[in-house]
């Protein structure tokens, strides 16, 4: 057989039916469902007499919308009431599990989803929602769908898919101190473009990639959608292979030592080949901010604002002027000199242990700025926020300043009431910094957890790799 | 699901690039339970000002643009988000045809799966289309699927290439569930033979206490 990449090991295990020029029939793992795009999938099976097929691989969480304040009093938005209901009620009728906004499995779909061992290496996984692509980062084919697609897995496990071309991105070399997976992604995006990878799935490769925990590279593969790609992957190795032992839902014992053999085989072949190849130089890599509208145009945070006209095309250098208007920035201003009225440190991209931990470390003995506004700490799952605690951590943030919250998507999507005011500015963690994407007129800084952390501390973006509590290189 | 087989309609341009699902139906409309009523949210923000008063700058409240039909758009349109509501807006609105340089992959599905056809053409073109609309008045193009060719009463004619099987299903409205559906003794055979991986395929231990 010729040498096969991971995407196509995993696409063809996954085969039910094929014929050519048409979309195969691919088999689904695992379906995770929320309550934002699932309620007219679940309406439109009933109306069609239809049943879910496979309640037992299929998980649903409440994310998108909750409170991240106190869960015990009544959902105040009659909006959010009604999906919450209408998600237990149609978990109920197909006897799928649920966790609600009271389980302490609760979190961000795509932090749970890991943490349970419902992720698995290997498998097909989808979910209504765009960064499912997150799940890749243990070697996983995972990608977001429409509320379409979801009615279609809830009926038949299976998904009408045509193959897509593959794109290798080599992160060649070690990634010097104060660089995270973030900057990682970020300065990938800025290079491919937010349309770069359509039509592609992604591998990450490379020394750089080998070296982040499975956190940094579930941070990098949530951004590959914001590239285009509809799926990040990373081959599974050791360190997926510790991650998963002993998660809740993972093989145990003999089942996962058999597991493990077949993971191993899932690695890209040698000589295996990739539609498009893409290399970037660790070494050249810095902590990236958000100047624009898109995660696409992003800069080191010691540079400056760009100029649209050192945009070559007339459509880029329109969007750019677009997007300056928007974001309230003159060309050339040092992006050190942005102020920021909120920091935001959460979302499935950077919400995990290790982000939580990397922000504490930041903000351990100081305090934030007099005059921002607010300094959020939303962990990803209720599991991030019980270790957290435990690790003491929480203390350390409220010390400096910060609200340390229960588990949500947040301010990331801002459906629930933590959100920015018109024309304020935020340092988030989150994925997307679109118009209005964090509230009507919100202005948002895309960047990593220790970027946040230093920003929360001095007001503006700082150029972090002279701090003591930066990571080092590895 | 309604077919499309040709289209004649008012053109209006969407004259933006990267124009992501989050404008078409803002985060706040997303909480609603139906895939109905979406047309009067599209664009939102860019369309209303407070107390949802029409925005007089956006295209789409020029009276010139009032019984759009067809948008003509730029590059890596429906990015971002994978929200249906985005397509389900678009229709609800009055749009059945999308014409544009390139897509993102999930809203270009999505757009199948709903009556919408997103044509692909090239840049030039799509220049091209953008001058037309904006000089005339009135400015209509016909979109047949059929023929695979978008065609204006002033000679203009642009032949689109499209997956023989999404164009299909376009024409006859098909219910893909239901295609799939037809191959469900496929399914259960691999179901059955993929029960050796248990790790995937077997029944999850739902032992762990879930609360």
């Amino acid at each position: 057989m010729a040498p096969r990449t991971l995407y196509e090991k995993i696409w063809d295990e996954h085969v039910v039916r094929e014929e050519p020029g048409q979309p195969s029939l691919i088999y689904i793992d695992r379906h995770l469902v929320h309550e934002g795009t699932s309620p007219q999938a679940f309406a439109g099976l009933k109306a069609a007499g239809r049943r879910v097929r496979r309640p037992e691989l299929t998980f649903a969480v409440m994310d998108h919308s909750v409170s991240t304040k106190n869960r015990l009093l009544p959902v105040a938005d009659p909006d959010a009431a009604a999906q919450f209901e209408a998600l237990a009620r149609n978990c109920q009728e197909a006897q799928i599990n649920l966790f609600d906004m009271h389980s302490r499995n609760q979190g961000i779909v795509h932090v749970i989803g890991p943490e349970l061992g419902i992720t698995l290496p290997g498998a097909t996984i989808v979910c209504g929602d765009s960064h499912t692509s997150t799940h890749g980062a243990l070697g996983a084919l995972a990608f977001g769908i429409g509320t379409s697609e979801v009615e279609h897995v809830l009926a038949t496990q299976c998904l009408t898919q045509f193959k897509s071309k593959t794109l290798q991105i080599d992160v060649q070399g070690k990634r010097p101190r104060g660089v995270t997976a973030k900057d990682m992604i970020l300065a990938i995006i800025g290079k491919i473009g937010i349309g770069g990878g359509n039509g592609h799935v992604a591998e990450y490769t490379g020394e750089a990639v080998r070296g982040l925990s499975m956190e940094g590279r579930m941070t990098m593969c949530n951004m590959s959608i914001e590239g285009g790609a509809r799926a990040g992957m990373v081959a599974p190795d050791d360190t997926t292979f510790a991650y998963v032992e002993g998660k809740p839902f993972a093989p145990q014992a003999r089942d996962f030592q058999e597991a493990v053999e077949f993971w191993k085989s899932l690695a890209s072949d040698p000589g295996a080949r990739y539609e498009r190849a893409v290399v970037l130089k660790a070494e050249e890599l810095a902590p990236m901010v958000t100047w624009g509208t898109n995660p696409g145009m992003v800069t080191q945070v010691t540079g400056r604002v760009p100029h649209p006209s050192s945009f070559s095309d007339p459509v880029d250098r329109k969007a750019a002027e677009n997007a300056l208007a928007y974001m309230a920035l003159e060309p050339g201003t040092p992006i050190e000199d942005i102020p920021v009225d909120r920091v935001f440190i959460g979302s499935c991209t950077n919400s995990r242990i290790e982000d939580i931990r990397a922000a504490a470390k930041m903000v351990a003995g100081r305090h934030v700025a007099k005059s921002l506004k607010q300094a959020l700490v939303v962990p990803g799952s209720r599991a991030v926020k019980t270790k957290a605690e435990e690790e003491g951590l929480d203390k350390i943030f409220r010390d400096a300043g910060f609200e340390w919250r229960d588990a949500g998507c947040s301010m990331c999507i801002a459906m629930n009431d933590d959100v920015l005011l018109p024309s304020e500015r935020s340092a988030s963690t989150s994925n997307r910094n679109f118009e209005g994407r964090q509230g009507k007129g919100s202005r948002t800084h895309l960047v990593s957890p220790t970027m946040a952390a230093a920003a929360a501390i001095e007001e503006h973006f700082v150029g972090i790799r002279n701090w003591s509590s930066v990571d080092g290189a590895e | 699901m309604q077919p499309f087989t040709r289209h004649t309609g008012l053109v209006a341009p969407i004259d933006r690039v990267n124009v992501d699902t989050d404008q078409m139906v803002p985060k706040q409309f997303l909480k609603l339970l139906t895939r109905e009523g979406y047309g009067r949210i599209l664009f939102y923000d860019w369309r209303y000002l407070p107390g949802e008063q029409p925005n007089p700058d956006f295209v789409l409240n020029k009276p010139r643009y009032k019984d759009t039909s067809i948008f003509v758009a730029r590059a890596n349109f429906g990015c971002g988000s994978s929200r249906e509501h985005a397509p389900w807006a678009i229709l609800d609105f009055g749009v059945r045809a999308i014409l544009a340089p390139s897509y993102a992959d999930i809203f270009y599905n999505n757009c199948f799966k709903n009556g919408i056809l997103p044509v692909t053409l090239p840049d030039t073109e799509i220049d091209e289309l953008f001058k037309r609309t904006e000089a005339n008045e009135g400015y209509r193009l016909t979109v047949d699927l059929e023929q695979q060719v978008v065609t204006d009463d002033r000679g203009l004619r642009y032949s689109f290439s499209i997956n023989t099987f999404r164009r299909d299903c376009l024409l006859k409205g098909l219910d893909d569930i239901g295609l799939s559906l037809v191959h469900e003794a496929e399914i259960t055979a691999y179901e059955k033979k993929h029960l050796r991986v248990p790790s995937l395929h077997g029944t999850l231990d739902l032992k762990y206490h879930l609360e």
